[in-house]
């Protein structure tokens, strides 16, 4: 079968590739580039296990062609993490909330959530489920899973909350400087 | 010898070591195993039912590009040999399986042809153009026509009967004198395992080793290695068989399957490796069914609705091709019939029975069906009283006073606590005030319910189950490798068996590097699956680390001059008592012990190695109790789960958060199974849910949040540990299925069994009359 030429941008990293047109962006991701956390669940777009980002949205690779991310950015589980290995914080709440046990499923949750939060920060525990509803996991019972989503809103909020406070405190501090400042003056005038 | 470590590690909840490389997309699983010049495999499969193979031409397929072979069972004939589960040992009524149809076909997805090519594109390019000619004939699909039909499955058998049992009991006058006698039919649809990762292996035969390596998605590797063995005639020894992470088992993975012969069948044809990935359509086609049985169960009560006597009928439908054995599980179902409750005479007959539908394996609690009709039938026997659900279970459960306890299928309880677990459940579901919440509710014209659900869990350690070993290795450097026969495919045992070990050598659980499923490698096991890990896996880890701690302080004795009596071991370190600067640590013991032999007194053997052998009590049973609330729609048909909690005794836990997640995940499969989930074949015996479109599984909208109770009763094993990890799944469809029934009993509707998707409870509600 004819091969076309593909460039694409995989994790950050510009890739040119000749790639038959049936070749599946999850196959080419796999076997081509050897980017295997993209796991292959049911190969018709309902388990969710092949999810990765294009262009920031998520998307099941065993349901588009390679060829058809000429131009695309694309990021995989693998291109979540730092090189570093340290997780990020929707990783770090998986392990935390016990949210996978086999693991297969889970790079597919990860992306999953991940675009999630990016696009729905405020997320109630109901919709937190819905939004997870693309994705099946059949060793968790979605429990821990559920958990590290409501943990990753909470500690995110927690943060921008805290970021908040703390310019609240710097305005409240130099507010405080200012009224100093200002005493300071006041005896000035006071004290010539 | 001294030096006892504090637990620190076992009994909490530790994060799991297996996390952080799945979380990143850096597991390996076998789909993503590659081998030097493999092919990939992929099968010509019956459209039909049954029927005889009148013409097989893979001419055109052998010529396809990129095709290297394609093979049929003529090709298999002489080269692959009966062989059989060692479970089963060599069962002379059970069919030994044949990897590919053999002149006929028995059920719809039964593979005929294996064509193997440069990819699997390519695999399934060639598989299109294999031509086969079927005569189709009507098949036997029911259990009903299976019993009384002059069609029979398998002719070589000469019978649809695949086993029975016929277990009487003197119980006319019980029946006869009794206040209340009730009799029901219960009905378990046919639902299926689906872990996430389907089958897959990579087979490379080695002719110049004479050495055949196998990579696979196994649940048991030293299983595969002895069934391959003797399939092809090897010695065990020049079989390896490696499993890297594995997608979820749940029993499918635990035996091999024909699709997997014929790959390594291939392999041995072709001496050069072979792959196959299952997909999803074939892993619901044909990666092993479950659950499809039935009884006619009647039981007889005093007047104050104290149990007499039970008269179990039990049919199952264990499809063609079936594993291990002939599939039935009415002996277990037999065995635990009488559950946690005083049931003082049991009559029992089984008929299992072949179809032409996808054979059965293990799933999950293969035994269930016994939780699944009891406890139904001990919500009949309440309405026919006109007692409280919950007040029957009190009036029966099995209590401290009455253990020891051998039921009348001859099974000795201890160390369970059902009635703790039946309490506690009721008051973590707050039944009193539930009650109240249904009567109000009931009046304002909706349909609320509760089920319980109540049994005992017997963990599989009989015969080949019952041992587990371990090697524990410190290396020169220090560093501590723990090796077992365990095959840990989401049980989290990398975590818990470290913990274990851990707190014995009073070191971290991240120090511990964890192998296990190499074959050439680890000791022999039997596989994880059958809840059994906390028994003899714990078992193993715990004897080698005490070897190790042993070992150890003779070390330190002679490194530090100190005696044993006087020595601890906490950091990483054996330090003199109260002095953890007074020490050495496992590097520098390692080193004497490695690097410097001649040094060492004559009765302390150089090295740091131990290995153990675990051997299984004699029973372990563990126990829980499920509660359930929902509302139904009488209108949709629609089921809501309104609170779902479980009051579960497994003894003491190793890690609650590994616990409690295999409690969740046990319960979601059930509660999709009653629910959701529901394998289907037409009349024909065509399969019509082979996709998940069709063949609908529990999403996070549909599994309620699940609360724990924990009740703590220690087995007789090493830690007072016990298995649970099928219980989740045994326990839950009684509880959804019970307060379906209790939210419905107003309306006069009966639910006897399973499915109840919409369809269902409005055919229930319609059938009683309507709303």
């Amino acid at each position: 079968m004819a091969e076309h030429r593909l460039e694409a941008t995989v994790n950050g990293r510009e890739v040119t590739a000749m790639v038959e047109p049936r070749l599946t962006l999850a196959d080419f991701l796999r076997e081509k580039l050897r980017l295997t956390g993209t796991h292959l669940g049911c190969e018709h777009g309902v388990c969710g296990a092949c999810t990765v980002l294009v262009d920031g949205a998520a998307i099941r690779s065993c349901l588009a062609f390679a060829i058809q991310m000429q131009g695309c950015s694309i990021t995989t589980v693998e291109g979540l993490t730092p090189d570093s290995g340290e997780l990020t914080d929707v990783q770090a709440a998986f392990r935390a909330e016990h949210g996978l046990q086999c693991g297969f499923c889970t790079p597919g949750f990860v992306v999953s959530a991940t675009a999630l939060l990016a696009e729905r920060p405020d997320l109630t525990a109901a919709e937190v489920r819905e939004g997870l509803s693309g994705n099946l996991c059949r060793c968790t019972g979605y429990q821990g899973i559920v958990r590290a989503v409501q943990s990753v809103i909470r500690s995110r909020q927690a943060a921008s909350s805290g970021q908040q406070a703390e310019a609240g405190a710097a305005q409240a501090a130099g507010t405080t400087q200012e009224a100093e400042a200002g005493a300071a003056r006041a005896a000035g005038v006071a004290g010539s | 010898m001294s030096g006892e470590t504090a637990a620190r590690y076992v009994g909490a909840r530790v994060q799991r070591l297996e996390d952080p490389r799945m979380l990143t997309g850096r597991g390996h699983y076998i789909d993503d195993h590659v081998v030097p010049g493999m092919l990939h495999a992929a099968f010509v499969r019956s459209p039909v039912a049954r029927g005889t193979v009148t013409a097989l031409d893979v001419s055109e397929a052998r010529e396809m590009p990129g095709v290297a072979a394609v093979f049929t069972m003529d090709d298999f004939r002489d080269i692959c040999q009966p062989t059989w589960s060692t479970i089963t040992g060599r069962d002379p009524n059970a069919l030994p399986l044949k990897p590919l149809a053999d002149g006929d076909v028995r059920f719809a997805g039964d593979p005929i042809a294996i064509v193997v090519a440069e990819s699997r594109y390519l695999a399934e390019d060639g598989a299109e153009v294999v031509d086969v000619d079927l005569d189709a004939q009507p098949p036997v699909l029911d259990i009903e026509t299976g019993l009384r039909s002059a069609i029979v499955v398998h002719p070589e058998i000469g019978t649809n009967l695949a086993a029975h049992i016929d277990a009487p009991a003197e119980d006319e006058k019980i029946f006869a004198d009794a206040a209340y006698v009730v009799t029901e039919t219960v009905v378990q649809h046919r639902y299926v395992a689906v872990p996430m990762e389907g089958r897959g292996l990579v087979a490379s035969w080695e002719p110049g080793r004479g050495e055949l390596t196998i990579w696979a998605a196994t649940q048991a590797p030293h299983e595969m290695r002895s069934y391959c063995a003797r399939m092809l005639g090897l010695p065990e020894h020049r079989v390896r068989v490696v499993m890297g992470d594995v997608g979820g088992g749940f029993g499918q993975k635990m035996f091999v399957t024909r699709e997997e012969m014929a790959v390594v069948l291939a392999s041995y044809l072709l001496a050069r490796p072979v792959r196959w990935i299952e997909d999803r359509a074939e892993n619901l086609l044909a990666g092993g069914h479950a659950r499809q049985e039935q009884a006619t169960v009647s039981m007889a009560a005093d007047a104050d609705g104290r149990l007499l006597a039970a008269r179990v009928h039990h049919t199952e439908n264990v499809g063609s091709y079936s594993t291990p054995g002939t599939g039935s599980v009415g002996g277990g179902v037999a065995a635990f019939f009488p559950g946690p409750y005083r049931l003082p005479v049991m009559s029992f007959t089984n008929q299992a029975v072949y179809t032409n539908t996808c054979g059965r394996c293990a799933y999950r609690g293969p035994w269930l069906f016994e939780t699944v009709a009891r406890e139904q039938m001990m919500d009949v026997v309440a309405r026919a009283t006109g007692m409280d659900p919950l007040e029957l279970r009190r009036v029966n459960v099995l209590t401290d006073d009455d253990l020891p306890y051998t039921s009348a299928t001859g099974v000795r309880y201890e160390r369970i606590s059902p009635a703790k677990t039946l309490e506690q459940a009721a008051e973590l579901i707050d039944y009193d005030g539930f009650r109240r919440e249904q009567a109000a509710a009931r009046a304002a014209g909706r349909y609320l319910g509760l089920g319980l659900s109540l049994y005992v869990e017997p963990i599989q350690t009989r015969g080949v189950l019952g041992s587990e070993g371990a090697i524990l290795r410190i290396e020169p450097t220090g560093e501590i490798m723990l090796i077992m026969g365990t095959a840990s495919h989401g049980q989290s045992v990398e975590t818990t068996m470290a913990q274990i070990v851990a707190d014995e050598l009073g070191c971290d659980p991240e120090s511990i590097v964890f192998l296990q499923g190499d074959t050439a490698v680890t000791p022999w096991g039997p596989g994880t699956g059958g809840s059994k890990t906390a028994v003899i896996a714990a078992g193993a880890a715990h004897l080698a680390a005490g070897k190790m701690r042993d070992k150890l302080m003779r070390v330190a004795e002679h490194v530090l001059e100190v005696s044993a009596s006087d020595l601890q071991l906490s950091g990483g370190r054996v330090h003199v008592k109260g002095d953890p600067e007074a020490g050495a640590s496992f590097a520098k013991l390692a080193e004497a012990a490695y690097l410097n032999p001649a040094a060492l007194p004559a009765d302390i053997e150089p090295g740091l190695l131990v290995s153990a052998r675990s051997v299984a009590p004699p029973s372990t049973l563990s126990n829980a109790c499920h509660a359930c609330t929902v509302e139904v729609d009488v209108h949709t048909g629609e089921v809501t789960i309104l609170r779902y909690v479980v009051s579960e005794d497994c003894g003491r836990m190793i890690n609650p958060m590994v616990v409690e997640g295999q409690i969740a995940g046990g319960v979601a499969q059930g509660v999709g199974g009653v629910l959701l989930e529901h394998m289907v074949y037409d009349a024909e015996g065509n399969p019509l849910t082979t996709t998940f479109m069709d063949y609908l599984l529990p999403t996070a909208c549909e599994v309620p949040d699940i609360e724990y109770g924990h009740v703590v009763t220690p087995g007789d094993t090493a830690g007072g540990f016990k298995g649970m990890g099928e219980g989740g799944a045994i326990g839950s469809p009684p509880a959804v299925i019970n307060a379906v029934a209790d939210a419905l009993a107003p309306l006069g509707a009966r639910i006897t069994g399973t499915p109840l998707g919409p369809p269902q409870v409005l055919a229930a509600i319609a059938a009683a009359g309507g709303e």
